[in-house]
């Protein structure tokens, strides 16, 4: 399906609805260089001399939200809680699907279970249990993350793994290697485009996830970013614009710097979850 | 080699497993446990038997917004299907600037719900504006405003999964329908979208299921305004369990009928997918 007729038409007709569909965006970019009054009254209106008040909105919105902490939370959490559970979840995978006796299999199954769970089943009783264990910080969530998260990993690593031959674990144990050196020397090397998947899949949702850290975190002392814009819409009378819009713009800022950075992966990492998942 | 593999348990499979305990299996069981209790904490409930699910079907709010959920994941599923698909049968073909559309379209699923929902509620405001309304105007206004933002955002996701399976169609298929006269439409309806239909049945059961789902989009965008009608079921689950004390219960009974319309999902999408293994 190569060729294609009218192809001016169609690369103008596409570029027509990208810039439709950046509008929003955009239209957010622009209302934060406004004064707060005229973001509301006249949303769609470009700062002139009298609107435009330069990086006040940044500012404001940066201390009312605490959003340089909360961006530095954001990341703790991401990053620590995404190679755990790439670490843990691999590691399980390989044992489940090597093992296979009864137990690996119920397990198995129990992790099918948890990918269908949605979150509401689990929060009253989560945060509770969370807090009962002392896990109610950024270090703790890396724990709940892996285990309310373990779910969709599993699932693609046991896919992935059964997919290896055997004959590869088999030669590095006559090489004299043990489990050990067997997983991390051979076989975690050999599963490196499904960690690739999960990596971006987890990423993904952990730096967007607002409802887990909202409920099981201390969030007196610890906010994510999702929950210092939500926070900054809930703690004040009247939401202040402004403050708002200059959030909105900082929490987009590293989602699409890293799009630009890895975007073949996430796109390669969507269409290998979708397929499995 | 499995035998001395089992020994490693402790190691590789361990540590998930204490985790998966502390963060699933124990607050799910507990959840279940609970939904037939009357409690304000964990540890002070008393034993109602199936008394919050018959107070949960006289909830009028719950049974609304289970009309009201079910109607959002059924247009979002095929609005956004339908164009992601139109999108992407469009994108595979040699168009200048391709993988340039490609990459805004997909864009906005890397936003987390609650930024695309105050996002939206600037453009939307902003446009109802004209007619002195707002987004938190009627139920309708709420629902339409979601449906167009979980369109604005999905559309690239699924977009990116039919370009794949559109992709892997192989060429000389396609030839041969056109040595056989096929129109272009013939081509589309008989050949590419019965080749494409994994893709046509994971998208659509990743809609739906997320469609069940939805909660931040929904929390920032009308917070279930006005009156709690356009509530969907999270949020509404939400509300029950933290705006209303003495009802925890029945949100937790609430939260089994949601765990079990979101299985029934997966239990259907499974045999669609274990069927057609079958048949080929």
């Amino acid at each position: 399906m190569n060729e294609v007729k009218h192809g001016r038409f169609w690369t103008v007709f596409f570029a027509l609805l990208c810039v439709a569909y950046l509008f929003p965006i955009a239209l957010v970019v622009v209302n934060s260089f406004k004064g707060k009054v005229y973001i509301a009254s006249e949303p769609f209106a470009l700062p002139n001399a009298e609107t435009f008040v330069g990086l006040d909105n940044y500012v404001r919105g940066i201390e009312l939200s605490g959003f340089l902490e909360a961006f530095v939370w954001s990341l703790v959490i991401t990053v620590g809680a995404t190679a755990l559970i790439l670490l843990g979840t691999s590691m399980t995978a390989w044992w489940i699907v090597r093992v296979n006796n009864g137990f690996a299999k119920s397990l198995l199954g129990a992790f099918l279970l948890n990918l269908v769970v949605p979150f509401q089943m689990v929060m009253f009783t989560l945060a509770w249990v969370t807090d009962r264990l002392g896990l109610s910080n950024p270090f703790g969530l890396w724990v709940i993350y892996l285990g309310f998260g373990a779910g969709l990993a599993v699932f693609i690593f046991t896919g992935f793994v059964k997919g290896i031959p055997i004959e590869l674990d088999e030669a590095a144990l006559i090489d004299g290697c043990g489990p050990v050196r067997t997983f991390f020397q051979v076989i975690l090397p050999v599963m490196k485009p499904s960690l690739i998947t999960v990596a971006i899949l987890e990423v993904m949702w952990l730096w967007n996830d607002y409802l887990l850290p909202y409920l099981s975190m201390d969030i007196k002392k610890y906010k994510t970013i999702p929950i210092a814009v939500q926070y900054l819409k809930g703690g004040y009378g009247s939401v202040d614009m402004g403050a708002m819009m200059g959030v909105l713009v900082l929490a987009m800022i590293p989602v699409v710097a890293f799009y630009l950075l890895s975007q073949k992966h996430i796109i390669k990492g969507v269409v290998a979850g979708a397929v499995k998942g | 080699m499995r035998r001395s593999l089992i020994r490693w348990g402790w190691l590789f499979a361990g540590p998930t497993t204490l985790a998966f305990m502390i963060g699933f299996v124990v607050p799910f069981g507990l959840g279940i446990y609970l939904s037939f209790t009357k409690f304000t904490t964990v540890t002070r409930s008393t034993w109602v038997g199936v008394d919050n699910y018959v107070r949960l079907i006289g909830d009028q709010t719950f049974l609304h917004s289970l009309w009201y959920t079910s109607a959002f994941a059924l247009v979002t599923s095929v609005i956004i299907n339908v164009a992601a698909f139109a999108v992407a049968y469009m994108l595979v073909k040699a168009i200048r600037g391709s993988n340039l559309f490609r990459s805004v379209f997909f864009m906005p699923n890397l936003i987390g719900g609650i930024v695309l929902g105050y996002i939206w509620l600037l453009l939307l405001n902003g446009i109802l504006a004209y007619w002195t309304r707002s987004i938190t105007y009627s139920e309708t206004y709420g629902f339409w405003g979601m449906v167009m933002l979980v369109c604005w955002q999905q559309i690239g996701y699924m977009m990116v999964i039919y370009i794949a399976g559109l992709q892997s169609i192989p060429e000389d298929i396609l030839e041969a329908a056109r040595v056989d006269g096929a129109t272009g439409r013939q081509a589309l309806f008989q050949v590419v979208i019965p080749l494409v239909m994994p893709a046509i049945t994971v998208c659509t059961f990743l809609t739906l299921t997320s469609g069940f789902k939805m909660f931040d989009q929904n929390l920032a965008l009308t917070n279930g305004a006005p009156s709690r009608l356009s509530e969907l079921l999270a949020l509404n689950i939400f509300n029950t369990f933290y705006g209303r004390p003495g009802f925890e219960g029945v949100g937790q009974a609430k939260a089994v009928i949601f765990l079990l319309i979101v299985a029934a999902i997966a239990f259907v999408q499974n045999r669609f997918a274990s069927s057609r293994e079958t048949a080929q």
